[in-house]
């Protein structure tokens, strides 16, 4: 479905510098800087698969997902999407994409949401009976019925991108880039277009490449995980594949009856440590869990204890800061 | 060209969601040129005639020249706030979209309250039409409905030029001023008063001569020759969009290739 | 005054950075320059009666008019302060330990003196340099060129005052769009920059005068190349003196009077 094949992309950024001398001088001569966006990225996708694109800023994230969506032409390296390359036949190949970016709008401000829907299936050219199924089973599945007829400034962030959403698969895309869809919303709507996106993704066998910084949208939507840094793919693979080579750390929570001896065992850290109360995070490539139990109960009198897997957020943390990101 | 109309709809429907300060801004809009009016009335008084061209004779170039100018701003407002398109991001939402990016760049924005400058030129173009003594024929009359419609080509195309210069740089843009808003103040008087290296480039680089001068001498009966050939002067200006079309075309595959 | 020196230098710095932006701006007001004097130069060629104002003197209004634009259009505004009114945050502004009055009225001005600075030189020096008869002309004398100045700067001071209005008026209306446009098309005509006024007829000189803003821009211009006199340019500065405080302290006033209606609504 999708074949990437190394791709590059760099950038030449005027520099700036601060002071009133720099400034001036910088009237009559400019320093450039080349900044590698992309260096060598490959990759491939099966049809079907949602794949979670992961990154901090500036990492490249945003340059892959414009050169995927035929927006910018890379420097050097191919791209093979359902038989296109994007950045050549753009306007036949965008016809079978959906496009969603988090934090701008594709709707019309100022109108109810109805008309911005039907503009849009003009400008894809939706014949009449594609557009009415298309609509009729996303405003069953996204609840828009009631939506449909309000202006667009009107509709909380929530709301919107749920229309956000419909709006870019009305043309009935096999390929749907999400950019930060759940930037901004609340609990329940992110619950909501979370649930959504797999259902789609099951029924239509869409294929789904998302964008995010929350890592409670991977975990839920995405099997696959790309990392990228500094323009390098640093990971590809299975979310369980990431755990099991860098999370090797868990946290143990214990609760104890008041004690005077210090917890000191080799392989544990002490994240925090009240009186009756410690929660320890445990490097399980020095030591076991259930050791760490063991002597601790030999030194305490323990009441209760819970571990967990290193949350998914603080791994990523972690990984930016192995390849100090 | 359904298209077309179909943003066109859209965007007047949501301008109506805002009915007052559409009225406003349109009055508003209506009293912005009459200054500019009072200014070339003032002028005459004192000095009664510019070069051998009367009052009503400047009032019909200054009437065709806004008007043209009214309508342009209407419709390829979208190319004229393109900055703002271009800074926001949303350019590359019009990439994704499988239409070309002219049609979408015009179908982003209309307008609407330009129709109170379109108001105001044509009470100008009125009171000056009373009082010129032209015999009118269906040529003449073409010919001055050619005029309008060459000046919306030229417009749109300076708008055009302006938009592409925002590829690379959106801090020069205030010179595309002096071909906008510059060349509708100088396109308001008849080109002959003006030195002849400026006549030379308002006719042969952006043909604002081909909009009002030559036509506007056929039309005051100043001409000598065939009348067809002045009638299709004003198309000449309708050609001014070509290049500029190809110039955007460049520009867009400059933005794809850099990303800036 | 310390504070101002920083938003001077600050804009200065700013200004700098978008080179393309100031090149732009003098090649612009350079079109405007040479569009209006050759429109007045063909009106002038062809007169039979002696014009108000020679071609030299109104060569020199226009340049000036050019250079200083940017110190005393109206239209050039501060869409900060526009923002603070509209979207409630001038509590914080009230903080401060400042008369909002002096506070914005010294912002105002600071912005106007950086973004002149970038332009109004260069604009002028080529204008010296310009072959006749575009060139701009020196002043008569040297006293000439002081009255000038103090005229210039208590324009720019009267101007200040005239636009502080638009940011009172938006406390009422909350969109700046409608007085910038009144004031500016209106302002703008009765500032001599659409027809300076000495080409107007009589009877609108008369109400020019009677208005703040010809002592804004053409007042000063005309002192400048001598088309008014020193010993009547004296009264001028009387009469701008005059405007100056009476437009501070009706501003004040109508500050004081928006401000308490914005305490009042709890805003």
């Amino acid at each position: 479905m999708i074949s990437v094949q190394g791709l590059n992309k760099s950038f030449k950024v005027a520099r700036r510098s601060s002071g009133l001398r720099q400034a001036t001088k910088a009237l009559f001569h400019r320093d450039y800087q080349t900044v590698h966006a992309l260096s060598d990225i490959s990759f491939s996708i099966q049809p079907g698969e949602i794949v979670g694109y992961i990154g901090p800023n500036g990492a490249g994230k945003s340059t892959t997902i414009k050169v995927m969506s035929g927006i910018l032409v890379p420097d050097s390296g191919s791209c093979e999407i359902m038989g296109y390359t994007p950045w050549k036949d753009r306007a036949r190949y965008v016809k079978n994409i959906g496009v969603v970016f988090g934090q701008r709008s594709q709707l019309w401000w100022d109108v109810p949401v109805i008309d911005s829907f039907e503009l849009l299936r003009d400008i894809y050219k939706v014949s009449p009976s594609e557009y009415k199924a298309n609509l009729s089973l996303l405003v069953e599945t996204l609840q828009l019925s009631d939506l449909l007829h309000t202006p667009v400034r009107q509709l909380s962030l929530g709301q919107r991108m749920r229309c956000e959403i419909a709006a870019s698969l009305l043309h009935s895309p096999t390929l749907l880039f999400l950019d930060e869809p759940t930037i901004g919303l609340d609990a329940v709507s992110k619950l909501a277009v979370r649930q959504f996106i797999k259902t789609y993704n099951n029924e239509r066998n869409l294929t789904v490449i998302l964008t995010t910084h929350d890592m409670n949208d991977i975990e839920a939507l995405a099997e696959r995980l790309i990392l990228i840094g500094k323009g390098h793919i640093l990971f590809d693979g299975r979310l369980k594949a990431l755990r099991e080579k860098f999370g090797a750390h868990k946290t143990l929570t214990i609760d104890y009856k008041e004690s005077a001896s210090n917890i000191d065992i080799i392989g544990t850290t002490i994240l925090s440590q009240t009186g009756q109360r410690a929660v320890l995070g445990v490097d399980t490539k020095q030591i076991n869990v259930s050791e760490v139990i063991g002597k601790l109960s030999e030194q305490l009198e323990l009441s209760d204890v819970s571990v967990e897997a290193q949350p998914i957020e603080e791994l990523i943390v972690q990984l930016y800061q192995e390849y100090e990101l | 060209m359904i298209l077309f109309g179909k943003y066109m709809s859209i965007l007047f429907k949501a301008q109506m969601q805002y009915r007052t300060s559409f009225f406003l801004l349109s009055l508003g809009q209506f009293f912005v040129p009459f200054s500019v009016f009072a200014g070339l009335y003032f002028l005459f008084a004192r000095f009664g005639q510019v070069e051998g061209w009367s009052f009503y004779e400047v009032g019909l170039c200054f009437a065709v020249i806004h008007m043209a100018f009214a309508i342009s701003e209407c419709l390829a407002r979208g190319f004229d706030s393109f900055s703002s398109l271009v800074a926001s991001g949303e350019f590359d939402r019009l990439l994704v979209r499988p239409r070309n990016t002219i049609l979408q760049v015009l179908g982003s924005k209309f307008e609407f309250t330009r129709i109170g400058r379109l108001a105001q030129s044509v009470a100008v173009m009125i009171w000056v039409l009373i009082h010129l003594p032209i015999e009118w024929d269906a040529i003449k009359v073409v010919t001055l409905i050619l005029m309008v419609i060459s000046g919306v080509f030229i417009f749109t195309g300076i708008f055009m030029l302006a938009a592409t210069l925002c590829f690379w740089t959106i801090q020069a843009i205030e010179v595309a001023n002096i071909f906008t808003d510059g060349g509708r103040e100088m396109a308001q008087y008849p080109l002959s008063i003006y030195k002849k290296w400026v006549t030379r480039f308002f006719t042969f680089v952006i043909p604002f001569g081909c909009t009002n001068y030559l036509p506007l001498l056929f039309l005051l009966g100043k001409t000598t020759g065939p009348d067809f050939i002045y009638m299709l002067i004003p198309l000449v200006g309708v050609f001014f969009i070509l290049p500029c079309l190809l110039i955007w075309q460049f520009g867009v595959k400059h933005y794809r290739s850099t990303g800036s | 005054m310390k504070p101002y020196f920083s938003v001077i230098k600050l804009r200065l710095l700013y200004g700098l950075q978008y080179r393309g932006a100031a090149f732009a701006g003098v090649a612009t007001q350079f079109f405007w320059g040479f569009m209006y004097i050759m429109i007045f130069e063909a009106f002038y060629s062809h007169t039979h009666t002696e014009p108000p104002m020679t071609l030299n003197e109104l060569v020199a209004y226009v340049w000036l008019q050019q250079a200083f634009l940017t110190l005393m259009a109206l239209w050039f505004s501060d869409n900060e302060i526009f923002d603070l009114i509209t979207k409630g945050n001038i509590a914080y502004e009230l903080c401060r330990p400042c008369e909002l009055y002096g506070l914005w009225y010294a912002k105002l001005l600071a912005q106007r003196l950086a973004a002149a600075l970038l332009r109004s030189f260069p604009i002028l020096i080529i204008a010296f340099l310009l072959p006749q008869p575009y060139r701009m002309m020196l002043p008569p004398s040297l006293t000439t060129f002081l009255f000038f100045l103090i005229a210039l700067v208590l324009g720019l001071l009267i101007l200040v005052s005239i636009s502080m209005f638009i940011y009172i008026s938006v406390f009422i209306t909350m969109s700046p769009t409608g007085s910038l446009l009144m004031l500016g098309v209106v302002g703008e005509f009765f500032a001599g920059l659409i027809l300076p006024i000495p080409l107007m007829p009589s009877w609108m000189q008369v109400l020019a005068s009677c208005l703040p803003f010809r002592w804004t821009m053409d007042f000063p211009f005309r002192v400048y190349s001598g088309q008014i006199p020193e010993d009547q340019a004296w009264i001028g500065l009387v009469v701008q003196l005059v405007w100056l405080v009476v437009l501070v302290i009706l501003g004040r006033f109508c500050l004081r009077k928006a401000l308490g209606k914005v305490v009042v609504q709890g805003g």
